[in-house]
């Protein structure tokens, strides 16, 4: 009884991870294979958005998959492949965009923001190292 | 006093920013065709495999393009709205049918009505990621040059016709 408790469950769990998602490799040349899978990690599936099209059983992202693997094998670049995807989904797609005019704040704005922390932590320290030492404490 | 101004400031500055965040939807993604040529195509047509359907029949008038399929539930809502769009014959309808199954689709359209012009069979895909397409239904409105001129991701309905589409088609119809 127990184990076959223990087996629905595990059908039950794993469902979802059996199906769609494509086993076996997608190339023969370990290379080809290495960049097929580093490409498809960094692509996003446009109907379930947080999720990499590696991992999301979705058609659209299996037909992506397919287009992606065509298109190498047709020996095109990773920049010519990427081309290909950002003119069909824009850059929103990869999850590492291009830089460009579009997705300049994108890219700029952390190291702005870094930027300006340490310039109001700099002038609040140096602030408080002007303050006289408050030692009141110390002589009760 | 003057030290609490800088961050009152920068909530302020920041709140504009959150409400915008909020507001737009993620799920909605503008077409990378606006204002461009549709893609091109050319499929074999649900009905007869022999004719084919391509971007040039598109050019001339402005236009619909569906993309639908029998898998997709949102088709069939909108589908009702398609058919009395069909029979007010103000603006043709053209359909890619999207990764489906030919016999599902034929019967779909003979027991459901056929509001299409002619329907693409795009039986593995490509021509619908080619559009850019993510989900089903799409409805694409195109200007006489073939131009895209609005997408609508969704099932159609007459209140989103009114306000999506009919400004549009007045404003091209000018």
């Amino acid at each position: 009884m127990m184990s076959r408790i223990i087996l629905l469950l595990a059908f039950v769990l794993f469902a979802s991870s059996a199906s769609g998602i494509d086993t076996g490799k997608a190339f023969d040349d370990p290379e080809m294979q290495a960049r097929y899978e580093r490409m498809i990690a960094e692509v996003r599936c446009v109907t379930c958005q947080n999720q990499n099209i590696r991992d999301s059983n979705a058609f659209i992202a299996a037909d992506l998959r397919r287009e992606i693997r065509r298109l190498m094998g047709e020996g095109k670049s990773d920049a010519e492949i990427k081309d290909f995807l950002v003119t069909r989904y824009g850059d929103f797609v990869l999850y590492r965009p291009r830089f460009s005019g579009k997705t300049l704040a994108l890219w700029v704005a952390p190291f702005l923001l870094v930027l300006f922390g340490s310039i109001a932590i700099f002038r609040v320290v140096r602030h408080r190292m002007s303050l006289p030492i408050d030692d009141e404490g110390q002589k009760q | 006093m003057n030290r609490y101004v800088l961050p009152l400031v920068a909530v302020l500055l920041l709140i504009p920013i959150m409400i915008l965040g909020l507001r737009s939807d993620p799920s909605e993604l503008p077409s990378q065709y606006l204002g461009k040529p549709a893609p091109e195509f050319n499929l074999p047509t649900l009905k007869d495999p022999t004719q084919f359907i391509s971007t040039a029949d598109l050019r001339g008038q402005v236009s619909l393009v569906n993309i639908w399929a029998t898998w997709c539930g949102g088709c069939r809502v909108e589908h009702g709205f398609l058919m009395q769009l069909h029979e007010e014959q103000d603006v043709p309808i053209y359909a890619i049918n999207w990764r489906d199954n030919r016999d599902d689709a034929l019967k779909w359209l003979a027991q459901l009505g056929d509001p299409y012009v002619a329907s693409g069979f795009d039986a593995d895909g490509r021509v619908g990621i080619d559009w850019g397409a993510y989900g089903a239904p799409e409805t694409f409105l195109l200007n006489a040059d073939g131009h895209v001129v609005y997408r609508f991701t969704g099932p159609l309905s007459a209140a989103m016709w009114e306000q999506e589409f009919v400004p549009r088609i007045a404003e091209l119809e000018k």
